[in-house]
């Protein structure tokens, strides 16, 4: 079973709206500033120089007594226009030369890549102070520094993204066709990476703006008379300390400009991300059981999982009953979304947070676990009960030696020794048939059936009366399979450890256990011996179930069984019994009431209103 | 199956491919950074020493920089002198520039390392923390407040925030030295200048990062075994985050490194950075081209240093896949 993940609603953010409103101030400074600011902006005032905060200035004035509030504003258009310009130069030569790539030949991709590599191992602003140099002192000079330094990041990155599209068969077809380098560009390869790219243009726009005014900081950008915010703030920093205001006032305005681009672009991330592949709602549900005496090791009773989705709250595990008692092994069968796993996840405590999981009983070996506070059931829970996973090669850390993860339970929970805990995972190893020596391996160095045993050691560790083993062979070899089930079949024999067997594989199951119960859409809908599971199934469902399975021995000119329909919607679970839309046996209470599980025979128990009749050769047998 | 084996010596391999791959980087900052004053336009000398200067003095100085030789003769004779530690002679002082760069180099990487490091400090453990809180899609507003506030952050420029850190912690509240270098404590508002916006990035990246490592199916294993959650988030999660972690910022450093220029005019701080904008404004070219000699190949340093630490923590997936 794959990890249970809550699919996610995003909030939806004001963010969106703030940056829109911050965007359309900042345009409307640019174009609006110099003709509110312009005539206060040049006007020289000798009699108010190097004025702090006022009525009449409230930035103040600078050394020729210009009121600084109209010098920012009117600084706004040269400031945006210069940015914009520097980022539409890098932007539109990046992106040819990085898109190029993806429709040049082998050679010329690695000598263009090997290029872009270089150039981008500098920082943009260091590249752009070098060039600012060597162009001149300027506002020329400084917009052609920064969009020549800011080529090689857009180039990587469409680089990138067209390695995506290069190997496409579109751009195969179109190839093919005989289409000209430009115009492959044109129409195959830029409409497809379009979208990231207005992301990166978004953000460098705001770095070109800071970058800029960071030039214009050194000396290096815009030169007197003309002036933006970066050199107004250069002319300012010399008076911070006596005046902050009328230093810092040109700095909040590439601030802002510069929040304004960044949320700007965090919006439109967002707007991308979201419209990636839509999350689903994965779901699963339960098994079934009846109380049971003697040597219980679990006994859970009407257990039902709720859980939100942003579609509404689903109910995928609904009634759920199960009792196992020691040394025994059940097989827990059904199709993908039946709610197998939650029932797992539910019996061990691990479902998500937000989960909600609702039972009458849940006793483990002897405790009461609802009466419990969380501490209690999870330290009762941390030794009593042990789970494996499917697919051994991700349920293992990789950056961990085998030993660590086989001894950090019993020294986290029964207080062992490094030493004791050591000797206790060798015994455990070999008890999987595994050398001790593979403690110190790491999880890549094994195989996945070795994993495997690992896992089930690990599992063995703290000596729990309970192992939930949740599809522990379907990612593994067929014959492997084999071996991990009997290891599991042989633990129980060496101690009174209860198996719990999750797997869709009906073969299998009858194969290792004793019990098995058949889940549908939430619910148990069949209990029985295993031994009559292939002769006797009584649930319409569970008889169609066991005559999909192929056998070898089955007659191939005979099509093989399926079940007609799919399982219900989990939001808008049928009324009555939940199998009655696919059932061909269906009657007129089946739609209205829902049956319980009922005691056929000893042993044998059936959710079902008219249960099938025993097949011929099993009642003559 | 007999488990992968790593080449008997991975480790020389590796360097040696490493530091082939740092030397066209090295030869584009030599050659960019001796031809800077062969491309200026105009005469430097002149412009250096003023319009009035006298001719002959102007030529001195021309044979002094070695600018009357033939083009590929300068530059041999450029490479020789650096091999000697000799990076020229400023026009204004007439110093050595190789003593400035003794004097300077120490104090920017005073604050670029502490500010990388600062860095790595509260961005790391902060993802994690941010991931493990916000894991799952519980407490979306605080996931909502977490973005924002980042994304903000962000976006502050450092030299703006170096401006305003001195106008409001230095200036007003008259906490911690403004400018200049005298003790430790004058070296803390150009690291927080320098170290901000870097560590909003990185943190957002960790918690995605650290989002992806919880989601694993080990660290669900791990879940099932009942750790204590700080071995669970430090033995088991942080150590898988480590290396796309470091790898993002790593990748940041050249960024701070070049942000130094800017930081160390705002507080005078004695640097490389802000060396370079005076000398840059004087049009002392000689000492513009040792500068961006020296923080080019800082840069260049910093990102062996930063692959070398990589290969150290993975050495797997650094040493065998590169």
């Amino acid at each position: 079973m794959n990890p249970v993940r809550l699919p996610v609603k995003p909030p939806r953010s004001p963010m969106t709206w703030i940056a829109l409103a911050m965007l359309a101030s900042l345009l409307l400074l640019a174009v609006a500033g110099p003709l509110v600011g312009g005539a206060a902006a040049d006007r020289p005032d000798l009699s108010a120089v190097l004025q702090g905060p006022s009525a009449a200035h409230p930035f103040g004035t600078d050394n020729l007594g210009r009121d600084l509030l109209a010098r920012v504003l009117t600084a706004a258009r040269l400031s945006l226009l210069l940015a914009f310009a520097a980022t539409l130069l890098s932007a539109t030569a990046g992106i040819l030369l990085g898109a190029s790539t993806a429709v040049v030949g082998g050679r010329a991709r690695r000598w263009l890549g090997a290029l872009i590599n270089l150039l981008l191992a500098f920082p943009a602003l260091l590249v752009a102070v070098f060039l600012a140099v060597v162009f001149g002192a300027g506002a020329t000079g400084a917009l052609f520094a920064l969009a020549v330094a800011g080529i090689p990041g857009f180039a990587r990155l469409s680089q990138t993204l067209a390695a995506g599209v290069a190997n496409t068969d579109y751009l195969a077809a179109a190839r093919v066709l005989g289409l000209r380098r430009h115009r492959l560009i044109r129409r195959h390869v830029l409409p497809n990476i379009a979208e990231p790219l207005l992301l990166s243009t978004t953000m460098a726009a705001g770095t070109a703006l800071v970058a800029l005014s960071g030039l214009s900081f050194l000396g290096l950008g815009v030169q007197p008379p003309a002036y933006d915010w970066g050199q107004l703030l250069n002319q300012g920093l010399d008076r911070i300390y006596a005046q902050p205001v009328p230093a810092l006032a040109p700095g909040l305005a590439v601030l802002y400009a510069a929040l304004t681009f960044q949320l700007l672009g965090e919006v439109l991330a967002g707007g991308v991300a979201r419209r990636g592949p839509a999350l689903r709602a994965r779901r699963e549900a339960p098994a079934e059981g009846r109380p049971a005496t003697g040597d219980q090791v679990l006994q859970i009773e009407d257990l039902t999982v709720e859980l939100p989705t942003p579609d509404g709250v689903i109910r995928p595990v609904r009634g759920v009953s199960l009792t196992l008692r020691g040394g025994e092994i059940v097989g827990l069968v059904g199709e993908s979304g039946s709610g197998k796993s939650l029932t797992a996840l539910a019996i061990a405590d691990l479902l998500p947070e937000q989960a909600r999981v609702t039972r009458r009983t849940h006793r483990l070996l002897g405790a009461d676990l609802t009466t419990m506070t969380a501490k209690e059931r999870h330290h009762h829970l941390a030794t009593a009960l042990a789970m494996i996973f499917q697919s051994p090669a991700s349920a293992l850390n990789p950056s961990l030696r085998v030993g660590t993860q086989l001894t950090e339970a019993v020294r986290a929970h029964r207080g062992a020794s490094r030493a004791e805990a050591a000797e206790q995972a060798a015994g455990a190893l070999r008890r999987v048939a595994l050398s001790p020596t593979l403690l110190r391996s790491r999880p890549h160095q094994l195989s996945g059936g070795q994993r495997q045993r690992v896992m089930i050691a690990s599992g063995l560790m703290v000596r729990p009366g309970l192992i939930i083993a949740d599809e522990p062979t379907t990612a593994l070899d067929v014959t492997v399979q084999r071996q991990i089930t009997d290891l599991l079949s042989g633990i129980r024999q060496d101690s009174p450890t209860a198996v719990l067997f999750i797997s869709h594989d009906l073969a299998l199951v009858a194969g290792l256990c004793e019990r098995v119960l058949v889940m549908y859409a939430g619910t148990v809908v069949e209990s029985l011996p295993t031994d009559r599971l292939a002769t006797a199934t009584r649930h319409p469902y569970a008889r169609a179930l066991v005559e999909s399975v192929p056998a070898l021995t089955a007659d191939r000119d005979r099509p093989l069984r399926t079940v007609e329909g799919s399982p219900p919607d989990p939001l808008t679970p049928p009324a009555g019994c939940p199998f009655q839309p696919r059932c061909a046996h269906r009657r007129d209470r089946c739609a209205t009431d829902t049956p319980s599980l009922t005691e056929l025979d000893p042993g044998h128990r059936v959710a079902c209103w008219h249960p099938l009749p025993l097949p011929v050769q099993a009642a003559t047998s | 199956m007999s488990p992968p084996r790593l080449s008997r010596h991975p480790w020389p391999a590796f360097l040696g491919r490493r530091t082939a791959r740092l030397l066209p980087s090295l030869a584009v900052v030599l050659t960019a950074s001796f031809a800077m004053i062969r491309l200026v336009p105009g005469d430097p000398v002149r412009a250096a020493l003023g319009v009035d200067a006298a001719p002959a003095l102007v030529a001195a100085r021309r044979h002094q920089l070695g600018l009357d030789q033939p083009f590929l003769a300068q530059y041999r004779h450029y490479l020789a002198g650096l091999l000697h530690g000799d990076l020229g002679t400023s026009l204004v002082t007439g110093a050595p520039v190789a003593e400035l760069v003794r004097t300077r180099l120490p104090a920017t990487l005073g604050i670029a390392l502490p500010a990388f490091l600062a860095t790595l400090a509260v961005a790391l453990p902060g993802g994690l923390l941010a991931a493990v809180h916000t894991r799952d899609g519980r407490r979306p507003r605080a996931e909502l407040a977490f973005t924002a506030v980042t994304a903000t952050l962000a976006g502050v420029p450092d030299f703006v925030l170096a401006a305003g850190l001195t106008a409001l912690l230095a200036v007003g509240l008259q906490l911690l030295p403004v400018a200049g270098a005298a003790g430790a404590g004058s070296a803390v508002l150009p690291v927080l200048a320098l170290a901000l916006a870097p560590t909003a990035v990185l943190v957002r990246i960790v918690r995605v990062e650290a989002l992806k490592v919880l989601s694993e199916d080990y660290m669900r294993t791990a879940r099932a075994k009942r750790l204590p959650p700080v071995r669970l988030y430090l033995r088991h999660a942080a150590p898988n985050m480590a290396t796309a972690s470091l790898t993002v910022a790593g990748s940041l450093l050249p960024a701070m490194i070049a942000g130094t220029v800017l930081v160390e005019k705002v507080f005078a701080w004695p640097g490389i950075g802000s060396a370079m904008a005076q000398s840059v404004v004087a049009q002392d070219y000689p000492v513009v081209q040792a500068m961006v000699l020296i923080l080019g190949t800082t840069v260049l340093l910093a990102g062996l240093a930063v692959d070398l630490l990589l290969a150290l923590v993975n050495p797997r997936s650094a040493i065998g896949e590169m």
